[in-house]
């Protein structure tokens, strides 16, 4: 089989698993009316799929400093920040999350992809070990396959299996990077932190947390999981996108050693790819200072996802493990999710489709994220629309 | 268990590979995992859980990338289990 031909069989595979023309995957937003409304085709749509957690995207003020930056700065900055794209907005947002999180040193990413990419390939190579959940993110796996470092996979969120890898580690555990997620993206749970703490000191390895799903949805200034656990001094690295919470795109990494800042010589995810834009660098600014002061928009979001959690669970849907702004609803076969996705959209509202292997445990999903722009009114509607579904979808 | 041989390994990886395939074919150790068996990449994962509680030892995913055929998987698992 040659090199086109192996993408004809992934054609036939992914055409085999999705009927011709549904589209559930990279389906055209033709308009974004608000932080909960586009329209897709001809329909004006719910937006209950999207990572705009705070449901900052139309904010005045992200929107207000883009505008600015971009009449002030241009468009792009065309080079690293090695080169010529050290501008004073990403050196003032990289001051201003060191201190959103109370630590010495933070390096900011063009992606958030990038930001697990550069950090994790930066900090541990040939010889040294990764210890990674189950269900960690692709930049997760990504970047530990581009640190050439041995990759040892935990059961998801089982601080027992974690132990055992450790112990059979030996001295190995002491160059271990453990890698784990404050809320997890398919089924929304979040990490056993205080435990998994308590592991990595027994066994002195070093904890990176990839904070993405959890930055302004937990803790009491938006911190994260290290701010709802109290945890903040004993996580070695954090890692977070710009591109949820914040509406934007980048990533960063935050930490209290010094090493940190070493990264910006050895990461080629950070040298060899030209710097945020002016314009995002400038939203994001203004969207952490909004979450930063969100606590009202977090409990609105918290209050949403318990009426939805609820809602469905109440009707009889297999949901995730926990409540929270990512609401899964696992199903044992992919024709049942197409079904529910479809008759969601036929009713206009638009959630993801996760198909196996992308989904856990051999399950499919249809992941519904909840923000805190979305009324009381349209959860309503969502979670009767879920309702009139469900006999011919479970 | 840590006198376990090579051939043992092998026997033990068939039976538990006809378990994780909905293929209907006999398994040797010239089976090829991902063309014969149509095992998956997380199928392949779970089954590598499985094995490492068995024989109590970590197979580092990096190391998978050499591994074609179920006698490849078991040289590993065997080099893996002689040298924890």
């Amino acid at each position: 089989m040659n090199l086109l031909e192996k993408l004809d069989a992934a054609a036939a595979a992914r055409k085999a698993q999705l009927p011709e023309g549904l589209g559930a995957f990279g389906i055209p937003i033709e308009e974004s009316y608000s932080a909960t409304e586009a329209r897709i085709g001809e329909r004006r749509v719910l937006m209950l799929g999207t990572n705009n957690y705070l449901g900052l995207s139309f904010s005045p003020e992200c929107r207000e400093a883009a505008h600015k930056a971009i009449d002030q700065e241009g468009t792009g900055t065309t080079g690293s920040r090695m080169a010529n794209g050290n501008y004073y907005g990403h050196r003032a947002l990289e001051r201003e999350l060191a201190e959103f999180y109370h630590c010495h040193e933070c390096i900011v990413f063009t992606t958030g992809y990038q930001a697990n990419l550069g950090t994790i390939s930066g900090l541990v190579g040939a010889g040294d070990v990764v210890l990674i959940d189950g269900d960690a993110h692709a930049s997760i796996y990504d970047g530990c396959i581009l640190s050439g470092a041995d990759i040892i996979r935990f059961r998801h969120n089982d601080v027992a299996d974690l132990e055992k890898r450790l112990r059979r580690l030996g001295d190995r555990s002491q160059n271990a990077l453990i890698i784990i997620e404050g809320i997890y993206s398919m089924l929304g749970d979040q990490a056993p932190l205080a435990k998994i703490v308590e592991l990595k000191n027994a066994y002195q390895s070093t904890l990176l947390l990839d904070e993405a799903h959890s930055l302004g949805v937990l803790g009491k200034t938006g911190q994260g999981l290290v701010e709802k656990t109290g945890m903040i001094n004993e996580v070695d690295f954090i890692t977070g996108t710009f591109s949820k919470s914040l509406c934007g795109i980048g990533g960063f990494c935050v930490s209290n050693h010094p090493q940190l800042d070493q990264l910006r010589y050895i990461s080629h995810p950070y040298i060899f790819t030209a710097s945020p834009s002016p314009a995002t660098i400038a939203s994001t600014r203004a969207a952490l200072k909004l979450l930063h002061d969100g606590y009202l928009l977090r409990e609105q979001l918290w209050k949403n996802a318990h009426q939805l959690f609820s809602c469905l669970k109440k009707t009889g849907y297999c949901l995730g493990p926990e409540p929270g702004p990512i609401v899964a609803v696992l199903l044992d076969s992919p024709k049942q999710a197409l079904t529910l996705w479809n008759g969601l959209m036929e009713h206009d509202i638009y959630v993801n489709l996760v198909l196996p292997p992308a989904a856990p445990e051999g399950k499919s999903l249809v992941r519904c994220s909840i923000n805190a722009a979305h009324t009381a009114e349209q959860i309503d509607r969502v979670c009767e629309t879920f309702s009139r579904l469900y006999p011919a979808v479970v | 268990m840590s006198e376990i041989t090579q051939v043992q390994i092998t026997e033990l990886l068939c039976q538990r590979l006809a378990c994780f395939t909905d293929v209907d074919t006999e398994i040797s150790p010239e089976t090829n995992l991902i063309t014969h068996l149509a095992i998956d990449s997380v199928k392949l994962l779970n089954l590598i859980m499985e094995i490492e509680d068995q024989f109590d030892i970590s197979v580092p995913l990096n190391a998978l990338v050499d591994v074609l055929t179920v006698q490849d998987l078991a040289n590993l698992i065997y080099k893996i289990k002689s040298s924890s």
